[in-house]
């Protein structure tokens, strides 16, 4: 805290130290810093993608696990994810360019009657940083909107949320639809929200329950290796 | 300064407040995802039939069903249009259920949060929010509200703005929020904090508390931390009966009647003054609880080791209001 006052220069740092600071800055949310960070980084001859995983998503994991752990809360994630906004701005065109690999596709959206999408774009950040092909269509979204982003996206995952007591059981309603057609066992389902628990999510007929942005990332990744592994069997 | 629930806090120790709203109307075969405010137009009788459950239990106040009847939330249902309309209804449902009973049964209007976050993080201003929360807090007070009940709120920027509408609508009312996330609320409100902030208030709360959130031990020390700060406003608990699970394809609350009989004295004994259910909570708990509160005689603030004993475990070791709790803030300021 001595050092408060005193400018750090951040070309002036070394790489570890400048990653360093830049999951610091990420952690207090500052977004200009950690635009500066992924610039000095590039110009360096760093890799996109190493920026990505090093820089910002080993980052965002600190930030993750202080909010599961009840340290941060909301508002500072919300911060926090801005800031890594103002790095995946840059990265994103580099990464498509790069061909960078790819851990699986999601297709993530709140359900009908639901406004609540603060844990559904944290969900949806993470998964990109973490090398997801995430596509978020948003709140308030009814069966067709579901069934239709399936079809048009071929998603491995399908992410669903949903905040109130009234809108939980939507869950239920776009898995039965998905059994009824058939589609069910084609996708990985996941949900999450603050009235769910694990063995409702199990109930409802979803493969799992993530608690947080920082599970859900973990969860997917589980799912998509196990998938994988089955394709490679068959 | 004389309200109906002033008046009846001065005459009794404590109150028994209602149960659940939602999950009670998907029993009666609403839709999911649909909007429980427009079966105040649609289906009145069914919205008649909620409220009298609470009341053949013995409530002495219950919230009309206009939870979500604010118009960010109702815009979702194409019915932002229609927010004094269904507003007014619910209210005049409820009067004319309280008023039926003849016991003097006080109705208390919903007003559930916006869904939206407020500025400097979200896009949603102060002035816009007063401006959704007082058009909906009319409505109420025309329909014939006696109080007006804002619920669910994690943000403290959005409790101002409700105490605001209230103030502008010339209505007392009632404030708690969800603490949903390790003890606090998930914008990171601890209990301590909403002491200080109601207190501050130009229009504050006839009494204020916690409600929904993740079980009735999280709840009750919540009460406990607002208690501990003093409070002499009366606090509100309104617990979930448990947790959601899928039985036969409908939901249900896992905390049976008996368990919230325990929690309902414990909440007394908690320093709790107006005390009720919420998600899950059916009119036989209410009646279980009430029989409980009559039964026995107030106790001894509990240890929170009591607590979790009769009412199971905690969510979270801690819920901020420790002396050495670790703030969430920002380690350092800008370095550069």
């Amino acid at each position: 805290m001595a050092d408060q006052d005193d400018d750090i220069i951040l070309a002036e740092l070394s790489d570890e130290d400048l990653v360093r600071q830049m999951h610091d800055d990420l952690y207090d949310g500052l977004k200009e810093e950690v635009a500066e960070g992924v610039n000095i980084l590039l110009a360096r001859g760093w890799q996109p993608y190493d920026i990505l995983t090093e820089a910002l998503v080993a980052g965002m994991t600190i930030v993750g696990y202080d909010f599961r752990d009840g340290i941060l809360f909301v508002p500072e994630v919300l911060l926090a994810a801005n800031a890594m906004k103002g790095g995946m701005f840059i990265l994103k065109p580099l990464l498509a360019e790069t061909g960078a690999p790819k851990q699986g596709k999601m297709v993530i959206g709140t359900v009908k009657g639901d406004i609540h999408d603060i844990g559904k774009n944290l969900v949806a950040m993470m998964l990109e940083g973490a090398g997801f092909e995430v596509v978020d269509i948003g709140i308030n979204n009814p069966v067709e909107n579901y069934l239709a982003a399936l079809e048009r996206e071929k998603p491995d995952i399908l992410g669903m949320s949903a905040l109130l007591t009234t809108t939980m059981p939507y869950m239920k309603t776009v898995i039965d639809t998905m059994v009824e057609k058939g589609l069910r066992d084609d996708y990985i389902v996941l949900v999450g929200g603050a009235p769910l628990n694990e063995e409702f999510g199990r109930a409802i007929g979803a493969d799992a329950y993530c608690r947080d942005a920082a599970v859900a990332v973990e969860t997917a990744k589980a799912f998509v290796a196990r998938k994988h592994n089955q394709l490679a069997a068959v | 300064m004389t309200d109906a629930l002033s008046r009846r806090l001065d005459a009794r120790d404590w109150l028994l407040a209602d149960g659940a709203t939602g999950t009670t109307l998907f029993n009666m075969g609403l839709g999911p995802g649909d909007a429980p405010e427009l079966w105040n137009v649609a289906h009145p009788a069914h919205v008649r039939a909620l409220h009298e459950g609470p009341v053949a239990a013995g409530s002495d106040l219950f919230l009309t069903n206009s939870f979500g009847g604010n118009a960010s939330r109702l815009r979702l249902h194409g019915a932002q249009l229609r927010v004094a309309e269904l507003n007014r209804a619910a209210a005049e449902i409820g009067r004319d259920v309280a008023d039926r009973d003849g016991r003097g049964v006080l109705v208390a209007g919903s007003m559930g949060p916006t869904g939206d976050i407020m500025e400097p993080l979200g896009s949603l201003t102060a002035g816009l929010a007063v401006e959704m929360f007082h058009e909906q807090a009319e409505a109420l007070r025309d329909g014939g509200a006696d109080v007006l009940w804002v619920e669910t709120i994690s943000a403290p920027e959005e409790f101002r703005a409700a105490a605001e509408a209230a103030r502008l609508a010339g209505m007392p009312w009632c404030g708690t929020m969800s603490f949903d996330t390790a003890g606090r609320t998930m914008m990171g409100v601890t209990s301590a904090d909403l002491v200080a902030l109601t207190d501050r208030l130009a229009h504050p709360p006839v009494a204020f508390g916690a409600n929904c959130g993740v079980g009735a031990s999280d709840l009750l020390r919540t009460v406990l931390g607002m208690a501990a700060q003093g409070a002499e406003r009366p606090i509100i608990a309104k617990g979930n009966a448990g947790v959601p699970k899928l039985v036969d394809g409908s939901i249900r609350y896992d905390g049976t009647p008996d368990l919230m009989a325990d929690y309902a004295v414990l909440a007394r004994d908690c320093g709790a003054r107006i005390i009720g259910g919420c998600c899950g909570t059916t009119p036989e708990h209410l009646r279980r609880m009430r029989a409980a509160l009559e039964e026995t005689s107030p106790g001894a603030r509990p240890k929170l080791e009591t607590i979790t004993a009769r009412l199971g475990a905690l969510s979270s070791a801690a819920d901020g209001t420790e002396p050495d709790a670790p703030r969430p803030e920002r380690r350092r300021g800008r370095r550069r």
